[in-house]
């Protein structure tokens, strides 16, 4: 029963893969063709300097193959995509395949922080505003989750760093993810936190953690509205529903209304607002990597679209337009599994 | 023990809404004894739910208790914490409701939703509690108990749903068991399975049962005392064959004349001397068709199949002449639905043929249906008012709209008086046209939904259930309406239903489906009193009646 049902699930989650393909391509077109259209050229931006001559200029066009008509660049592109090459960066002469998955970890480890704090805040606020509609404690949760959105990720990300470096100073410095006299661990995972416990190394995990902590936390605010209200709604569906009503008419005890009967259902919307709210967050929290300076991907993308670097904006949003498929398998399969009817219909 | 099981004093419930405080409940007396099983009858907003929710406190939080005492075993359960009472519930009270697959929770096994009953209120191990649970699905006839206790309630039909309530309700063995409309969106079979079930349960057990319903007919077949009750009153109390033979208040007369039995006709769902209008319209003669004239419709063997599936309808051929009235009856899943709506070119058929007054209606794609000039002798009357009216129309532009779109009327005064004739002949007050449908009652919404279809003077009206949403006393009106309007119009009828008694009142020949094919059909009367195949008898058998004595004891 269960194995049907997990089968199906799998089944389903490939189906869905294969139809997100054509969309992947799209958005592989799309962006290479925007990228050709947007204002700027590589080869000024990246000869010798201001002085450099049309020929210098020219030959540097030549060099990067941007004299050919845009189609057979397309081409050209998808070939080398194909063989795995994402082409290379001239902003940082490395290929971009490495740059990022360099720092890719990065950025997933603190969107992973971010999306687990939110949770953690936004589900309990979200289940007491619920069990309280229209109390004091409903309105303090949503004043709480109004100002979350509010204020921009820049303008919280620099007051946590005013309140707990410049005045507590309990945090570091907000510069990147690591104490820059602390040694690496061996890379395995790429996720700091990760390797510094393979490594048994609880010195570095805790200055890793104490570099972490308020970057996530800033994007956490900003991501814990959206949480806590989709949780209050459904919560307050859930409540209100057939079957709650038939648990508290056997004399179920409160706590297993609420959690067993209520929640478990009420989590389920949760689940896929979680995973766009994580897809967002990956792309969208360039913000806060350069407010930590935090290596990751989004402020490498950033640098290089200001610099007109095709390859890496490419490979970044191609990287992005994946990872949102990884996302939704995800989702469907953790969906599968937390709602038996799913499966069936 | 002396004294009865239950005793409710006086008792009043209301509700705190935007508009201020309304009573639900003004004044209920009534007691149970142990074993005893009571009716509680009534229609929508009488208040018998919600008494039922007082006494086993499932109010909502807006509701609250505002005078009364509610005796339970000798102790006024109105005064004790909640915290106390929570052990009362599920194990001396318990209640079932209406609709029984959203009664139970959709993500979790129903042996596990049964366990989590079992273990709140004793003190056993996981296995024994499972044991029990499994005795439990036993108890309630449930077939292969050990594979369903790992299904979910997605998985179980209504009829199996309301039986796995039932084992949870009677977990930890009540004294008294409050069974809200249980069988109410359960097919007719099913329904006397269930409340046969639960009869035998309640007797077996010595459990005592209140049974609340607004079908008159169940009442009587399964309680020993009826209690009657309208806008939050108790207004009478009879045992059943009393109360149905010689009903004393007037709303129960009422009542008791508008549900629908075996040899009812439609002029005799109002008492006598409110009939004068419907009467009145009874004169026109019914003009024979001329010879040589089409068939009003001519079915060919239709059928109907959904995405490779079995067909929900196959080979179905029927003929229908102008003015004529048919039924269409049959279980959840017969095809009666599929079927109607091909009819109506709503939905395209398989295979077969449709012909119209003499015209091939069926390959017309149904999409492109809306352009041909027969959709306006087509009209259809849906089941649910509420779902099927355009909550952003009002009553006129409801009954406008076929009107520009069919009819090629203008606005202006040709189409407000046309609309304005529409809704006089549904006996729809003129000022009523003004409102939305949410600021309409269910019978008035039925009324708006009526007008709309005959409003571009249909020769064909599909009635896609038209009265299952309304109560017995608002059918009752609907149904006299519908008929007067057929013979003044010479409309053809399609009548789709599930309830006997009204097909067998309006239509003179039926047609019995039952899984996409047709069991038997004939006219109407002779059909239902000597039914041919054993479906059709097993359908006519389940129907409760009222001139029948209670049936509690037999089982």
């Amino acid at each position: 029963m269960i194995i049907t049902t997990l089968g199906a699930t799998v089944k389903r989650a490939a189906k869905r893969f294969l139809s997100s393909l054509p969309a992947l391509f799209g958005v592989l077109v799309f962006t290479f063709l925007l990228m050709r259209v947007l204002p700027g050229d590589p080869a000024v931006f990246f000869a010798s300097g201001p002085n450099a001559g049309k020929a210098e200029i020219e030959l540097i066009r030549k060099q990067m193959g941007l004299d050919k008509p845009v189609p057979q660049q397309l081409v050209y592109y998808l070939y080398d995509l194909g063989r795995g090459n994402l082409g290379n960066s001239i902003m940082t002469g490395q290929s971009v395949t490495k740059d990022l998955r360099d720092r890719l970890p990065a950025s997933l480890e603190l969107t992973f922080s971010a999306l687990l704090i939110a949770l953690v805040f936004a589900i309990p606020l979200g289940v007491l505003a619920a069990l309280r509609p229209g109390s004091l404690i409903d309105h303090g949760i949503r004043l709480f989750c109004a100002l979350g959105v509010c204020v921009p990720t820049f303008v919280s990300g620099l007051l946590l760093i005013y309140v707990f470096y410049y005045l507590l100073g309990i945090a570091p410095d907000p510069t990147g993810r690591i104490d820059i006299f602390t040694s690496l661990p061996p890379s395995r995972t790429g996720f700091l936190l990760v390797d510094f416990l393979l490594a048994g190394d609880v010195s570095g995990w805790w200055g890793a953690f104490k570099q972490l902590i308020l970057p996530a936390v800033t994007m956490a605010l900003f991501v814990i509205a959206p949480l806590a209200r989709i949780t209050r709604a459904s919560m307050l569906v859930s409540l209100g529903s057939d079957f709650v009503r038939t648990a508290r008419s056997v004399g179920l005890s409160w706590w297993r209304i609420v959690v067993t009967y209520a929640l478990r259902n009420a989590i389920l919307p949760v689940i896929t607002i979680a995973g766009i709210v994580f897809s967002t967050m990956l792309g969208a929290n360039v913000l806060v990597e350069k407010v930590f300076s935090w290596p990751g991907v989004a402020s490498y993308a950033l640098d290089a679209l200001l610099s007109s670097d095709y390859a890496p904006v490419q490979g970044f949003v191609l990287l992005m337009a994946s990872i949102f498929v990884i996302v939704n398998l995800v989702i469907d399969v953790l969906y599968g599994i937390a709602d038996p009817r799913v499966s069936v219909g | 023990m002396t004294g009865p099981l239950l005793r409710i004093e006086d008792l009043h419930v209301s509700f705190s809404t935007r508009r201020g405080m309304v009573e639900a409940v003004r004044g209920v007396t009534l007691s149970v004894d142990e074993g005893e099983v009571l009716g509680l009858v009534g229609e929508s907003g009488s208040g018998k739910s919600v008494t039922g929710f007082a006494t086993t406190r499932l109010l909502d939080a807006a509701g609250r208790i505002t005078a009364g005492r509610i005796v339970f075993r000798g102790q006024d359960i109105t005064r004790i914490p909640s915290g106390d009472f929570r052990h009362l519930k599920g194990a001396a009270m318990s209640m079932i409701f209406q609709n029984p697959r959203a009664a139970l929770n959709p993500i979790r096994a129903i042996g596990q939703q049964l366990a989590d009953a079992i273990l709140t209120h004793r003190r056993i191990s996981k296995d024994e509690a499972r044991a029990a649970s499994l005795d439990l699905l036993r108890a309630v006839q449930i077939r292969n108990p050990e594979q369903r206790m790992t299904a979910f309630p997605h998985e179980l039909s209504g009829g199996m749903c309301q039986r796995v309530m039932i084992a949870i309700a009677i977990s930890c063995n009540p004294a008294l068991l409050i069974a809200d409309e249980p069988t109410t969106g359960l097919d007719v079979t099913t329904q006397k399975v269930v409340m046969d079930l639960l009869a035998a349960i309640a007797a077996e057990r010595g459990m005592a049962t209140i049974l609340i319903t607004h079908d008159l007919g169940l009442a009587a077949r399964y309680c020993r005392r009826v209690v009657v009750m309208e806008k939050g009153r108790l207004v009478e109390e009879a045992e059943p064959v009393e109360l149905f033979h010689a009903p004393k208040h007037p709303y129960s007369k009422r009542l008791v004349a508008a549900s629908p039995t075996v040899s009812s006709r439609v002029e005799d769902l109002v008492p006598e001397e409110e009939r004068g209008p419907f009467l009145a319209a009874r004169l026109v003669p019914k003009s024979a068709p001329a010879p040589g004239t089409p068939l009003l419709l001519d079915i060919k063997s239709l059928t109907k199949r959904y995405d490779d599936g079995p067909a929900a309808i196959a080979d179905f051929s029927m003929t229908m002449a102008a003015g004529e009235s048919v039924g269409l009856v049959g279980e959840s899943g017969s095809g009666k639905t599929t079927t109607s709506r091909m009819i109506c070119r709503l939905i395209d058929p398989t295979e077969g043929e449709i012909l119209f007054d003499g015209y091939s209606i069926g390959h017309v794609p149904a999409r492109d249906f809306h352009r041909s000039p027969f959709r306006k002798d087509i009209q259809i009357v849906f089941q649910d008012p509420n779902e099927s009216l355009n909550p952003r129309f009002n009553g006129f532009n409801c009954i406008a709209h076929p009107l520009l779109r069919l009819g090629k009327m203008k606005p202006g005064a040709a189409l407000t008086k046309r609309v304005r004739e529409c809704a006089e002949r549904v006996g729809l007050p003129p000022d009523l046209l003004e409102r939305f449908p949410h600021q309409l009652s269910g019978g008035q919404k039925a009324r708006v939904g009526i007008a709309r279809a005959i409003a571009c003077r249909p020769r064909l009206l599909v009635l896609d259930e038209p009265t299952a949403a309304l109560d017995v006393s608002v059918q009752a009106v609907v149904l006299q309406l519908l008929d007067r309007l057929r013979r003044e119009d010479n409309l053809a009828f399609l009548f789709v239903s599930h309830d006997l008694n009204v097909v067998r009142m309006m239509c003179d020949r039926t047609i019995v489906l039952r899984n996409g094919g047709i069991v038997e059909e004939g006219e109407s009367r002779a059909m239902f009193e000597n039914p041919k195949t054993d479906y059709t008898r097993e359908l006519v058998e389940a129907v409760p009646h009222i001139r029948r004595a209670p049936a509690l004891a037999v089982t």
